[in-house]
């Protein structure tokens, strides 16, 4: 056991402070835009002013100049070709340094690696190359209005025509569509329930193509529907082949929980610290609110799960690091988040005292309204990204090995 | 960086599991129960000869040169089979505050003797406040020329009746460091009074002591005079992380075997494990349980390792372990139904043995409180 660095992990660790010290600049973070970061990390950048999209395109890029894309993909994919320790250095460090997200984030940790994992040649050096260097954003066609939990009951059908497959249907929470180049998407191109299902990577300016903005319980539009009539893709587009979109899916779900739950840990630890700072400046009766045995008390308990699920994640990185895939044990670490950064938004409430009944848009608000989004936003966390009730099922079945439930 | 267990601790692991299959099984932890002494001198021979004794201490003494990390591998197997014998008192809590507050000369009169068995150590520090700080040490000890002359009463003190000496936290002075010094005492000695308590957890045996002006001389004194709560705290911590490795091997026990069940009893004509309102339950508890290993072990590596967050580790692991052990525990007797609320069934054992871990060294809200406090909330 050895919670070390080794000297190079080291060496990575501070030259990337160093660049980032030296890049940061002009993006740091500023005001209410940053607070809709902190509260809103999972999710990526949504729909957002176009200006804020083109701020996270350059970010993105200069990480790109600067070697700081793809830090865990092979370097014959433009990558860093670092260890797995190194992405979770470089997660950590990105939210420590409170970066601009990622905002080709489905491309980097879902498309990109399901690509290098099933694509062809042809598909490897046709799309890698632009995905890391943000010259076009991708975005995830799964869920259906319909399909939700039960995500392999999708209706979306793809039927072939020649050379070609013809795609109908509607898409539902898709993030950055009306950006992206690219979606993949999942598809019904037969009857059976599973193995009927395939993989798509579908341009997004392609004829018959229609998103429209979905206005969430923040106000806010992060999310999109997608409409498909009749758009026409070419078969080369398919990611593995006909009747494997399941399988190909799961390798995109699985990068999906393990690829993003360092930075989620460091966030949810980084508000609990602004919470701290919230809960000494809120003064009641003349006392400060971090001297209340029970805040301190939910405080405490809060640090202490932040810190669970970072041991939780290391144990994960670890067995990995030691040759296994990445289990279902992964949806321990999404679970306690959701539920964590839910409770971080309670708390902030419950300090806040009347000032909760304000909305996050009120100049009074404290934090700027980050609480406020916070106590909204995180009700989507233990929905987006397999609901606490499925992941609950998956730790049940796959790892406690129970019959599956009904 | 590497969190995981090397070849030589898993070894030490499947080797403790199947020893204490062997000779510790609930049959035999209930018998023992029942028993004036509450263990087995020949188990406790043989958990010797496998060295468990000697993990934590350095080979000049006649340890292993191990650390807590193997230690906890040992107690998690421990924990799983409500194993009852004088380790975490003796081992875990009085031998390493020995090794870490003592002098050059009382650990080399006293360390060989915890290694090999020979004799035991325990530490009484609780008084009827309650209290597992400094301010709950009342009992004093008047210096008397070249000695100390102790009076007044400790409680909950683990093993003492099987112990050769225990370590005492006294109030000395007010005004001369943390106003406590701990005294090394003769478990025999005349005026120590002992009786035993009842335990919720059967399988632990705990003591009131009085001490009726038990004198002990100068060079009893375990660190520096007035700096006993100084001595204490370092081995005390290693205590936290030792009784959150029982807890964790305790609820762990309990959650597979509410899985065992949940796979094969039956109501309205399926395995009960296929209702979601019994699986989602079973799925609390994984997450609960693997959460409580990550941060004993977290707490292990940096109690050993001596990094400056090692007693903020120390109450995160046993905080969180104390919830945790309760709650999986007391989950299992409600999976379990009927029979897991009879004598009978093994569930009372995994839930009783909880409730000692959580309320010894400090309960959950007590450690958040030192959480709190390290975080300078």
């Amino acid at each position: 056991m050895d919670f070390s660095l080794s000297p190079e992990q080291q060496r990575f660790r501070d030259d990337l402070r160093g660049w980032l010290h030296e890049n940061l600049g002009d993006f740091a973070p500023s005001g209410r835009a940053q607070s809709a970061e902190t509260a809103a990390p999972l999710e990526t950048i949504g729909r957002r002013a176009q200006v804020e999209i083109e701020r996270g395109r350059a970010w993105q890029r200069r990480l790109f100049e600067g070697g700081y894309a793809g830090i865990s993909w092979p370097r014959e994919f433009g990558g860093r070709g670092g260890s797995i320790i190194e992405e979770m250095i470089f997660n950590q460090e990105l939210a420590e340094a409170k970066t601009p997200p990622l905002i080709n984030v489905i491309g980097l940790y879902m498309a990109g690696p399901t690509i290098i994992a099933h694509g062809t040649d042809a598909q490897k050096s046709r799309y890698l190359a632009p995905l890391l260097r943000c010259d076009e954003i991708w975005c995830q066609g799964f869920s259906e209005p319909n399909s939700g939990s039960d995500l392999a009951s999708l209706q979306t059908r793809a039927v072939r025509d020649g050379d070609r497959y013809v795609i109908n249907g509607q898409k539902v929470w898709t993030s950055l569509a009306h950006v992206a180049k690219w979606c993949i998407l999942l598809t019904r191109t037969g009857g059976e329930k599973y193995g009927g299902l395939t993989y798509f990577i579908v341009d997004m300016e392609s004829p018959g193509v229609e998103v429209k903005p979905l206005r969430q319980i923040t106000g806010d539009a992060e999310f999109n529907e997608m409409f498909f009539t009749d758009v026409r893709v070419p078969a080369e587009n398919i990611l593995g082949s006909e009747g494997e979109g399941w399988r190909v899916a799961m390798t995109t779900l699985m990068h999906e929980r393990a690829s993003l739950g360092v930075g989620l840990q460091v966030r949810s630890r980084i508000a609990l610290e602004e919470l701290r700072t919230l809960a000494r400046a809120t003064m009641e009766d003349g006392r400060s609110r971090a001297a209340d045995p029970l805040v301190r008390q939910r405080l405490a308990q809060l640090f202490i799960e932040c810190e669970a699920m970072r041991f939780n994640g290391y144990r994960g990185l670890t067995r990995m690091l030691r040759g296994e895939q990445p289990g279902p044990e992964g949806s321990i670490n999404k679970l306690m988040w959701s539920e964590v950064n839910q409770r971080i938004a309670d708390a902030a409430m419950e300090v806040m005292g009347p000032a909760a009944m304000l909305s996050p848009d009120d100049p009074d608000s404290p934090g700027e309204g980050r609480w406020s989004y916070l106590l909204l936003r995180s009700r989507a966390n233990s929905i987006e990204g397999g609901t606490s009730e499925v992941l609950r099922n998956i730790l049940a079945e796959r790892v406690l090995g129970l019959p599956r439930s009904r | 960086m590497d969190f995981g267990f090397n070849e030589e601790q898993e070894l030490l692991r499947s080797q403790a599991r199947d020893f204490l299959d062997r000779e510790c099984g609930s049959a035999r932890v209930r018998e023992l129960m029942a028993t004036e002494d509450g263990y087995d001198e020949g188990m406790w021979r043989r958990m010797v000869e496998l060295g468990w004794t000697a993990i934590p201490f350095p080979e000049q003494y006649g340890g292993l040169g191990l650390g807590i990390v193997d230690l906890v591998v040992v107690l998690e197997e421990m924990g799983r089979h409500t194993t009852p014998a004088p380790l975490q008192s003796s081992v875990a809590l009085a031998g390493t505050t020995l090794l870490l507050a003592g002098s050059e000369e009382q650990r080399a009169r006293l360390l060989p003797g915890i290694c090999d068995g020979t004799g035991r150590g325990t530490v009484a520090l609780v008084e009827a406040s309650g209290r597992w700080d400094a301010h709950g040490v009342q009992l004093r000890a008047q210096q008397s020329g070249d000695a100390y002359v102790l009076r007044g009463e400790k409680l909950f003190v683990p093993d003492v009746h099987v112990s050769d000496w225990m370590l005492v936290a006294t109030r000395t002075a007010e005004n001369s460091g943390d106003g406590l010094t701990l005294l090394l005492v003769d478990s025999r000695a005349p005026r120590v009074r002992t009786r035993r308590l009842g335990t919720i957890d059967q399988t632990r045996r705990l003591f009131e002591v009085g001490f009726d002006d038990v004198e002990v001389p100068a060079d009893a004194v375990i660190g520096a005079p007035g700096r006993g709560w100084a001595a204490l705290r370092r081995g005390l911590d290693r205590a936290l992380v030792a009784v959150s490795a029982e807890l964790c091997g305790t609820a762990q026990r309990a959650m597979e075997m509410s899985v065992d069940y949940a796979k094969t009893r039956q109501q309205f004509g399926r395995p009960i494990g296929a209702y979601q309102a019994v699986s989602h339950k079973l799925a609390d508890m994984l997450v609960q349980v693997e959460s409580a290993k990550s941060l004993t072990y977290y707490a292990a590596w940096a109690v050993d390792n001596d990094v400056p967050e090692a007693p903020l580790a120390a109450s995160m692991a046993k905080a969180y372990a104390s919830d945790a052990a309760r709650w999986v525990t007391g989950a299992a007797i409600q999976v379990h139904g009927g029979i897991g609320f009879t004598w009978e069934h093994d569930a009372h054992l995994f839930f009783k043995r909880a409730k000692w871990g959580e309320a010894t060294f400090g309960d959950a809200a007590h450690h958040r409180a030192r959480v709190a406090e390290a975080l300078d909330l």
